[in-house]
């Protein structure tokens, strides 16, 4: 007995991160179709969960660190940032958007501790989280994903080859005519585009060479120190002087007449390179195909490999769309292999996802989300932090021992943070132990319990002997059947 | 049910350890299997160390100069004596702990150990020395390998690995091994406490018991969490150790004193693996006195002379033996920053009560032409394959058959550290 109609659920899952109590009002009367289009559409809801922190009946921030005079300060301090975006998580009224945007942190994974290293903590979180609006400079990566998020993937790669946090994650700073770079030229062909198999090891050298020049400039005020200006940044700064002028032949085909040579071109017009490049890469049918595999991991099935039927159908909407990346998911969303009732609950809940959506489906009543980056990290995802460029091992890959118990003690630790608020929305329960057990099941949900574990779950409820339906008893036993529920196996899929 | 348990209160969750029948029955199964028997501690250094820092010919020019700024002055070094070849050797002066165990003929350390086209990248190096296969690296790791070997069921805590993720060479198809980070966070949290969160614990033992039919990736969800409840008991026993040493205050040395503990009260683990980092300095390593490079020797010399005297105080230390690599070495001239690049050939250490300590293979020497180097005697030629050091601690100590765990025969050349 889930809260809406089972599809939904699982759109909500899947395109969000799963749903609140209080929002369920604003789903319930919605067809499936209109479910999808309140999602895809996100422009007609508001943009306001930023201006929503700091309410009391929403989850709690709290500021990480000392530096900053004790002032919650996302755009600079990394743990604030990853708290901002938690709580985005939880409480925007556009969650495919915050879907994607966490879609694109792993697809371009770029890590918080390189830049730290080498720009400083303060440079190193304004370069991935800075919301402009109040300090001077470019906006952060995260940013960036949020506003491509369902945008056009060619202007999103050409933005990220020009997003200081990649350039210098990636080496770009120091690509230059006398030492082409190849660490850029490399992995926008074998993690943000074709993949390996579809260029070569020349193309990797070519690649280089097209990107030198595509350096940064750091604001006169800036340093490389940890407690630097906040106002200091750096920014793209394309240097003609360092561009390495000579062709570039591919193994693929750059314009579309076929020929596969960037002609040499003066160091003036050296910029066009890069783009004639990045629309070779994004319109390239392999990377139409590549980009289906990862929506088919992420929005279909973990257990099932991609459907080739499936793979082919959304890589010719992405190619006639030019690149579009909005009606591919809305192609997705309302396919046949989405809406397919065996593919619900068949992907492994990363664990950002696994925390947003247990809080969003428990409580969040006076919890603060500095208190889950730890838990996070132990379970294997500290955002702002991929273990590399290719990404988060996804899937099985997420789960160890030591992992599945940093998830059940997740789990404690919302229901222990809840517990008062458990009671007082579970109250009507008070009388009957069947009828806690099925209330808490409509509000969380977990894939489907076979008898022998929601036998245990009964177990519990009765091991002291009969319920005697108390108000104490009714406390204890709501928050153990939470902890339980969201800390078992059926909760970790989506 | 008659239980002892402990409970602790963090953050208003209660974490419950209890002993229950399965414990007794778990180590039935590592009793026979040998265990308490000789075990494998490795120590993996991330990054790539620079061994010419580490293990220094403090009497060659050549080292003097290429190495301007970082040469550790032959004043400071620790002195271990004179190598096959003729070249004295030191340690770096912030290993004094290892010069202890050395000077007790206890420490072995292999100079010159890599493989052919040592590779520059560090997922690919350490992927190399995870498999020991320099040709492909994708595959299960040599330690998982050997944990294959052991008699089925085998024994949850067969390995013990006190990181997060399982590296390359503890994978396996069936032997799975535990991530304990840390003993004294592996506990069953509740936010109840007294019976209602022992019941918990129960229920959620049951429901991870349930087999899933039809559900192949459920029931492999349900086995992490068994694997991890039933083993929440034994981890405990770990966690309440009282050491006869104080580690000093730090991950790597934390993680030496849980796998004392593991060790003290009979886990029975034949393998454990643990790591300490920032070993990749291509800047600003620092020399003899001070910096990066001397904070790392540190970390790694006194983290394991207080888990070499922990152990020996307890008369734990003849079944014990350490090993520590890294996936690969460093240049030999320093960079324009003050550090060095990825470089090849290393030091690899081997450590414990039954090892024959000494110098093995030769040094190398630094001055450009010499027949130790490689790549325009930028990198240091390997000498001693790393497989036969593998070789002999699964022929001599683990008592094993190499041959099949290394695919391939690396017994001839090993150096006879037991």
């Amino acid at each position: 007995m889930a809260r809406l109609n089972p599809e939904i659920d699982h759109l909500l899952r899947r395109a969000g991160f799963g749903i609140s109590a209080a929002e369920v009002s604003t789903y319930q009367d919605m067809s499936f179709a209109q479910a999808v289009a309140h999602l895809v559409d996100y422009e007609g809801r508001p943009d306001d969960v930023d201006a929503r922190i700091g309410r009391q009946d929403h989850a709690q921030v709290n500021a990480s660190n000392d530096r900053s005079g004790g002032l919650f300060s996302p755009d600079i301090d990394i743990d604030d940032a990853r708290q901002r975006w938690m709580f985005r998580m939880i409480h925007s009224r556009r969650p495919l958007q915050e879907k994607m945007t966490l879609f694109w942190h792993n697809h371009f994974a770029t890590g918080f501790s390189k830049l730290a290293n080498e720009s400083g903590m303060l440079q190193g979180a304004k370069l991935l989280a800075h919301k402009p609006g109040v300090l001077r400079g470019p906006q952060g990566q995260i940013e960036l994903f949020r506003q491509y998020a369902l945008g056009n993937f060619r202007n999103l790669l050409l933005e990220v080859a020009k997003d200081p946090a990649m350039v210098i994650w990636l080496d770009g700073n120091t690509n230059t005519r006398a030492k082409p770079q190849e660490n850029f030229g490399r992995e926008i062909m074998e993690l943000f585009t074709v993949g390996v198999g579809y260029y070569t090891e020349p193309d990797v050298y070519a690649a280089a060479r097209v990107f030198t020049g595509w350096n940064l400039q750091p604001s006169v005020d800036y340093t490389n120190d940890d407690y630097g200006s906040m106002n200091a940044y750096q920014e793209f700064r394309w240097r003609p002087d360092q561009h390495e002028t000579s062709a570039k032949t591919f193994s693929f085909p750059i314009y579309s007449d076929g020929s596969r040579t960037i002609q040499a071109r003066g160091e003036s017009a050296g910029y066009q390179d890069g783009i004639d490049l990045i629309n070779a890469l994004a319109m390239h049918p392999e990377t139409a195909r590549r980009l289906a595999r990862k929506f088919w991991g992420f929005f279909i099935s973990e257990i099932q490999t991609p459907d080739p039927a499936f793979v082919e159908g959304v890589a010719q909407v992405y190619l006639q769309n030019r690149t579009e990346i909005r009606p591919v998911i809305r192609y997705i969303l309302t396919s046949p292999w989405f809406t397919d009732p065996s593919n619900r609950f068949a992907r492994f809940a990363w664990p950002v996802e696994y925390v947003t959506r247990s809080i969003k489906e428990v409580g969040w009543q006076n919890l603060s989300l500095d208190k889950v980056r730890s838990p996070m990290a132990a379970m294997g995802q500290l955002l702002y932090e991929p273990p590399n460029v290719a990404g988060w091992h996804l899937g099985v890959n997420w789960f160890s021992t030591g992992t599945m118990l940093a998830r059940a003690n997740f789990a404690a630790t919302v229901a222990a943070s809840q517990k008062d608020f458990l009671a007082a929305s579970l109250a009507p329960e008070v009388n009957s132990a069947d009828g806690l057990l099925a209330t808490m099941l409509d509000r969380v949900t977990p894939a489907p319990l076979d008898q022998g574990p929601q036998q245990a779950l009964m177990t519990y409820l009765l091991a002291d002997g009969a319920w005697r339906g108390t108000e104490s008893e009714l406390t204890t036993r709501a928050s153990g059947l939470a902890r339980l529920l969201i800390g078992c196996s059926e909760y970790q899929l989506v | 049910m008659s239980v002892s348990r402990r409970i602790f209160i963090r953050d208003g969750v209660a974490t419950v350890t209890l002993s229950l029948a399965a414990p007794s029955f778990l180590t039935a199964i590592a009793n026979a299997q040998g265990i308490p028997s000789r075990r494998l501690v490795v120590v993996y250094l991330g990054g790539g160390n620079d061994s010419l820092n580490t293990l220094i010919g403090y009497r060659d020019a050549a080292y003097y100069s290429r190495r301007p700024s970082i040469a550790v002055p032959a004043g400071q070094v620790l002195q271990v004596g004179t190598d096959a070849s003729g070249m004295t050797m030191g340690l770096h002066p912030r290993l004094t702990g290892l010069a202890n165990i050395y000077n007790e003929g206890r420490l072995a350390l292999v100079q010159r150990t890599g493989y052919a086209n040592s590779s520059r990248s560090h997922f690919e190096g350490s992927d190399i020395w995870g498999t020991a296969n320099p040709q492909n690296s994708t595959g299960s790791g040599w330690l998982g390998r050997y944990l294959d070997t052991l008699p089925r069921p085998l024994d949850a805590l067969a390995a013990w690995n006190t990181t997060g993720e399982t590296p390359r060479a503890l994978l396996s198809g069936i032997s799975g091994v535990p991530a304990i980070p840390n003993a004294s966070t592996y506990t069953f949290g509740s936010p109840n406490r007294g019976q209602a969160a022992l019941q918990e614990r129960v229920a959620a033992q049951t429901m991870a018991g349930n087999p899933a039919i039809g559900r192949p990736h459920l029931a492999y969800l349900n086995d992490a969490s068994r694997g991890a409840i039933e083993t929440l008991d034994r981890v405990a026993q770990a966690s309440q150790y009282t050491p006869t040493v104080v580690y000093p205050n730090n991950g790597f040395a934390g993680s030496l004193r849980t796998i004392a503990g593991a060790i003290a009260r009979g886990i029975g683990s034949r393998v454990y693996w643990t790591t300490t980092g920032g070993y990749d300095t291509h800047s600003e390593q620092g020399g003899g006195g001070g910096g990066a490079y001397a904070n790392l020797m540190g970390t790694l010399g006194d983290g394991l002379w207080s888990f070499y005297v922990d152990l020996r105080n307890q008369g734990l230390l003849a079944d014990t033996t350490i090993v520590v690599f890294s996936e690969f070495s460093r240049r030999v001239s320093e960079n324009g920053s003050g550090g060095t690049d990825h470089g090849a050939a290393g030091v690899m250490m081997v450590l414990g009560g039954s090892v024959r300590g000494g110098l093995y293979g030769t040094a190398p020497q630094l001055s450009p032409g010499h027949p130790t180097l490689e790549n325009n005697s930028g990198d240091v030629h390997y000498e001693t394959d790393f497989r036969s050091v593998y070789a002999r601690i699964l022929d001599n100590w683990l008592g094993v058959d190499s041959v099949p765990i290394l695919n391939g025969d690396f017994r001839a050349g090993a150096p006879a550290v037991f």
